[in-house]
């Protein structure tokens, strides 16, 4: 295996959580609403199936417990942003705060041990190929998934009808309530799909990236997602090129160590922040674009009139 | 079995003395109304005279308080929207309810019952549209197409039902005329289908071109029902507002003092799409004079008010003065130093902060002007809460502002009852100069008629008072001097003696410059 190849596999690595978990809150914002529980709901994932996979020996059954954790624990979000109408930008700090001290607790008797990594699966023939082979086709099943997530959002986004509703709602939750879409219920299973994604990411840490449990190991992957879905302006595809460009980012960290080159780390772990800025105010900058990509509603609480 | 109409023949829509009651309040009185298949019939009548409520009960948005409503002969209760679609009604509505961010196809996906896929609709929509004459572009985003093509997703969404009746509010009121003049031929294609159109409007000379039929509202109740085509726009006019010639009340005193607000050639270019460029507008308001401005609403109104009170304020400080000082560039708190009060149409969001205490929305708007009274501390500007609150309790009482509490915040009092407060707050001042745009929009008449009074006091006392209004009955009450506003245009102000309500009303029908002969046409 050369240089690249190891460096490109490490991307991947780094890449696949920040992808999976800004995906979700991509829909959630398509719907309209804005979750910045996304590192708890990220963590509360990683301890689960960290746990789930030591109890029963299987990561398999630990990603599916990555996931439920995640969506279950949005799911508290949902309660009270949708149904008690609470502040989503205060409820979704206070998640992200609960999750992580929550993880903390459950994780504390797995601090240190071993764990069971997940293990790739080799795509027969496709495998085979020189250089892409190994880099493509020889991972584990949730970098496929996320790879699907992908092509499976934008047509679901962009193409269906369900998908269709979910936009319409984040453009305008009035006019949707008046055409007779249920906006609260959409907005509910808007916000667990992005819990879930954001669970199975945090179970990508514990099981693929270091398969070991360590407290608050989603280490602000969390807040990069959420600057992902922006810097995406709201496009799966954007997003995945964004993720590969922000996971190649804050992986370049530890490559530029080890070859020695001095830049500051530190300006390293900024630059996913800089491009979000930038993006922002390029998008800004056209009205056009910001009515077009922007969820309008995003962050306002809907209560139907009676 | 059903009532004959005009025409003869068994009407579509059949409306047998239909009432709505808001309170004690009677927005539609008894109204009759026959609609037959395949005529274009005008609904007439000013703002505030019951349009908009007949048809909003007729789409099943309003419920009647009594009276009936026969569709094909037959009495029907119309719910929700959705039972007036079923039983093949559409509306387009004044204000459109589109997704901006999404496509046409995809708007118009959305009113459609499932199961139709996307590019079906794109088809269907493109099909119709070409057919009406409408043309659109399916892939187009919302954002970013004009008023009048936002308009054709209307109406097309409503064809796509297939309506054998289509209502349209104020359609052409958002539309330029060539795409006023495109929708005039869509409703000729439709009228030719046999369907029928309800075409609400207060634009004689639009109603004449194609409507069929006229049934003029006022005050609530059918004040005639005509073929518009046999009529003349003054015998229309009349009918609108009213053949009762106003017994004009010369408000101020006769003493005319000085100029003291001036408006000279003010021209402002549209600032959004939507928005009417103010052409070569003169003004002149003396001390002891109401100048009232009438017209239609959407004619520059607005606009004019944001000029003249500083809002946006205009490159040539010379086009509006103040007590006789240049002050177009001048933003709203350098004017109100010079002795301007203002208040803006909207209550909520405009003239007051509704979540805010009504001592707080006193200081927001006179933190400036009456600096010394309200700010203690010199440059740190502490609120003096005290003072505030006597002043606002002073304003509460001469205003008769009826409230909850000593000092509630401003969104819970009544739209008459925060009008009267937003009015008093700056009466409180006496101001040299007062502009007011629609003093009393939406106002019960107890609170429009105080504030009424007001408005001519100040003017008595010697200040020069200017009231932006679309109510004929507030401007006769008012003024002493009318002028009307059409598309931008001001015309020359009258003495309201010389005034009939006639010529007002040719002139906000955008017959301005025919009036002399029309009307002399029309005795």
């Amino acid at each position: 295996m050369g240089i690249i190849e190891a460096i490109l596999l490490t991307v991947i690595t780094a890449a696949t959580p920040l992808v999976l978990a800004s995906l979700g809150e991509l829909v959630s914002e398509r719907a309209g609403v804005l979750n910045l529980g996304v590192e708890g709901m990220m963590v509360m994932g990683a301890v689960l199936a960290f746990a789930v996979t030591q109890a029963t020996g299987s990561p398999y059954i630990g990603v599916l417990a990555g996931i439920a954790c995640g969506a279950l624990f949005s799911l508290l979000f949902g309660f009270l942003t949708l149904t008690l109408v609470a502040n989503q930008v205060a409820t979704g700090l206070a998640l992200t705060i609960l999750g992580l001290g929550i993880s903390g607790q459950i994780g504390e008797p797995y601090v240190g041990m071993s764990g069971i990594k997940l293990q790739p699966i080799a795509v027969p023939l496709l495998s085979d190929i020189p250089f892409l082979g190994p880099l493509l086709f020889r991972q584990d099943i949730i970098f496929y998934l996320s790879i699907a997530l992908v092509f499976g959002l934008n047509w679901f986004l962009f193409r269906s009808r369900a998908g269709l509703k979910v936009r319409a709602i984040g453009d305008s939750h009035a006019s949707a309530h008046a055409l007779g879409i249920h906006v609260i219920r959409t907005r509910y299973l808007a916000v667990m799909f992005g819990g879930a994604c954001a669970g199975l990411a945090g179970a990508q840490l514990s099981l693929v990236y270091t398969p070991q449990w360590v407290e608050n190991m989603s280490a602000g992957r969390g807040w990069i997602a959420l600057a992902l879905v922006v810097f995406a302006s709201w496009r799966p595809w954007r997003l995945l090129a964004g993720g590969y460009l922000f996971g190649a980012v804050s992986i370049s960290q530890l490559h530029a160590q080890a070859l020695g080159i001095g830049i500051p780390s530190q300006f390293l772990s900024a630059l996913p922040y800089i491009a979000t800025v930038v993006v922002l105010i390029l998008i800004s900058h056209n009205r056009r674009m910001t009515l077009i990509n922007t969820p309008a509603s995003l962050g306002k609480p809907f209560v139907p009139d009676r | 079995m059903s009532a004959v109409g005009a025409s003869g023949g068994s009407p579509l829509l059949a409306v047998r003395s239909l009432t709505k009651l808001f309170g004690s309040f009677a927005a539609c009185n008894a109204i009759d109304l026959d609609i037959q298949p395949g005529e274009i019939h005008a609904l007439l009548g000013e703002n505030g005279a019951g349009k908009s409520t007949l048809v909003k009960m007729l789409f099943g948005v309003l419920a009647p308080t009594s009276g009936q409503i026969l569709w094909k002969g037959e009495p029907v209760r119309i719910p929700s929207p959705g039972a007036a679609r079923r039983l093949g009604i559409g509306m387009v509505f004044q204000h459109f309810s589109l997704f901006e961010a999404l496509t046409v196809a995809e708007n118009i996906a959305l009113s459609l019952s499932p199961g139709i896929s996307l590019s079906k609709v794109a088809e269907e929509a493109s099909r119709l549209s070409h057919l009406y004459g409408l043309p659109l572009d399916p892939k187009a985003h919302v954002a970013d197409l004009s008023v009048g093509e936002r308009q054709r997703i209307e109406i097309v969404r409503a064809l796509l039902q297939n309506p054998e009746l289509i209502i349209l509010d104020e359609p052409t009121s958002v539309l330029t005329p060539q795409e006023a003049d495109r929708l005039f031929e869509t409703l000729a294609k439709l009228k030719a289908e046999g369907r029928s159109v309800l075409y609400i409007s207060h634009r004689l000379e639009e109603v004449q071109r194609i409507c069929d039929r006229a049934t003029v509202l006022r005050h609530g109740k059918v004040t005639g029902a005509c073929d518009p085509r046999q009529e003349t726009p003054a015998s229309l006019a009349r009918m609108m507002v009213g053949s009762d010639v106003a017994s004009v009340s010369a408000a101020g005193t006769n003493t005319k003092g000085d100029v003291l607000l001036e408006a000279r050639h003010l021209s402002v270019p549209a600032r959004t799409p939507f928005a009417v460029a103010l052409k070569n507008v003169c003004l002149k308001v003396r001390g002891g004079e109401v100048l009232a401005i009438a017209g239609v609403a959407g004619n520059g109104q607005g606009e004019l008010f944001d000029a003249l009170s500083g809002e946006y304020p205009v490159p040539d400080a010379g086009a509006v003065s103040i007590r006789g000082k240049a002050a177009g560039n001048l933003g709203i708190t350098a004017r109100r130093l010079m002795g301007a009060g203002f208040v803006p149409e909207e209550r909520h969001g405009h003239a007051a902060v509704p979540a805010l205490p009504l001592s707080d929305n006193l200081v927001l708007a006179r933190n400036q002007s009456d600096r010394k009274t309200f700010l203690a501390g010199g440059v740190l500007g502490v609120i003096r809460h005290a003072v505030v609150r006597i002043a606002s309790k002073r304003i509460s009482e001469t205003m008769d502002v009826r409230k909850s509490g000593e000092n509630p915040a401003a969104g819970s009092l009544s739209g008459g009852n925060l009008q009267k407060y937003i009015v008093g707050r700056e009466l409180d001042r006496q101001p040299a100069v007062l502009i007011v745009n629609q003093p009393t929009w939406g106002v019960d008449a107890g609170a429009a008629s105080r504030i009424r009074q007001a408005l001519v006091d100040l003017a008595k006392a010697g200040s020069a008072v200017l009231v932006i209004s679309q109510d004929l009955d507030e401007i006769f009450e008012v003024a002493t001097e009318i002028a009307v506003i059409s598309e931008g245009r001001l015309s020359d102000a009258y003495p309201a003696h010389e005034l009939t309500r006639e010529k007002i009303g040719l002139l906000m029908g955008g017959m301005y410059g025919k009036t002399e002969g029309e009307v002399a046409h029309a005795h």
